[in-house]
């Protein structure tokens, strides 16, 4: 049986190519067909605001991105609640259907995969 | 047991030069290394660009010896590499560059040789994240 692998992804969108990266992993394990989770940690959760306007600083729309995330069979998403309190972002609305977790949930969550990349 | 060893941070990172260690430690303890990727600023590990000051490790000079002494495979993202500059021969004819950075015996791949490493080892272990 093929191994799970939980991305977590801790870096906001605009800052650098990182979060677009450690979406590329998932994509490309979806594309294999692997069981891929992403957690959504830190400032990775501005990646999940919705209607962005990156071509106000002539960047790619990251968003298209994360929406084919379910079209690659990766739709085991997670965010940090205590992310998204400390950015006053809980309870606003976000771009992708992601399961909200904190504390011991979190340790749970990585318990279950068999590998972690944090990016 | 088997690695898959993952670097994401540049050659002046701390983090790279104890990815190194590590992969050296693997092998000395009689492990197995299935896959060395290095992705994000990870890339510039493999760069041939890269002049350290004499007094200074040269990371990117010890890993091209790590690698080529234990011939291990080695492969380096093709799009992270790409977007920083980092080209082999085959690359830079493709895109009309001049500069040619990587060479064997890195090889240039995609984020599936990532995954097949991963599913193959017994163990994932990362460096430079986040």
């Amino acid at each position: 049986m093929a191994k799970s692998m939980l991305l977590i992804s801790r870096q906001s969108p605009w800052g650098g190519p990182g979060a677009r990266e450690a979406l590329d992993i998932a994509l490309a394990g979806g594309a294999y067909e692997l069981p891929i989770g992403i957690l959504f940690l830190d400032d990775g959760v501005f990646q999940l605001l919705p209607k962005q306007q990156p071509a106000a600083i002539e960047q790619k729309d990251l968003g298209a991105n994360l929406q084919a995330l379910p079209l690659f069979g990766v739709e085991d998403l997670y965010v940090c609640r205590q992310s998204l309190r400390l950015r006053s972002l809980d309870g606003q609305p976000l771009s992708l259907p992601v399961t909200p977790l904190e504390g011991p949930e979190l340790a749970n969550l990585l318990d279950r995969y068999d590998l972690v990349i944090t990016l | 047991m088997k690695f898959a060893i993952a670097l994401f941070s540049p050659p002046h990172a701390p983090s790279s030069r104890r990815a190194l260690r590590f992969a050296e430690a693997v092998l000395a303890g009689g492990h197995e290394i299935n896959r060395l990727f290095f992705y994000q600023d990870g890339v510039h590990n493999a760069s041939g660009g890269v002049v350290t000051p004499q007094d200074e490790a040269d990371l990117p000079a010890q890993w091209r010896a790590f690698v080529a002494n234990h011939r291990l495979d080695a492969v380096v993202c093709i799009a992270a590499a790409l977007r920083r500059g980092e080209l082999n021969e085959e690359e830079a004819k493709r895109y009309g560059r001049t500069a040619v950075s990587v060479a064997p015996p890195w090889e240039l791949s995609g984020l599936g040789q990532l995954h097949e490493a991963a599913q193959q080892a017994d163990r994932l272990v990362c460096f430079g994240g986040a």
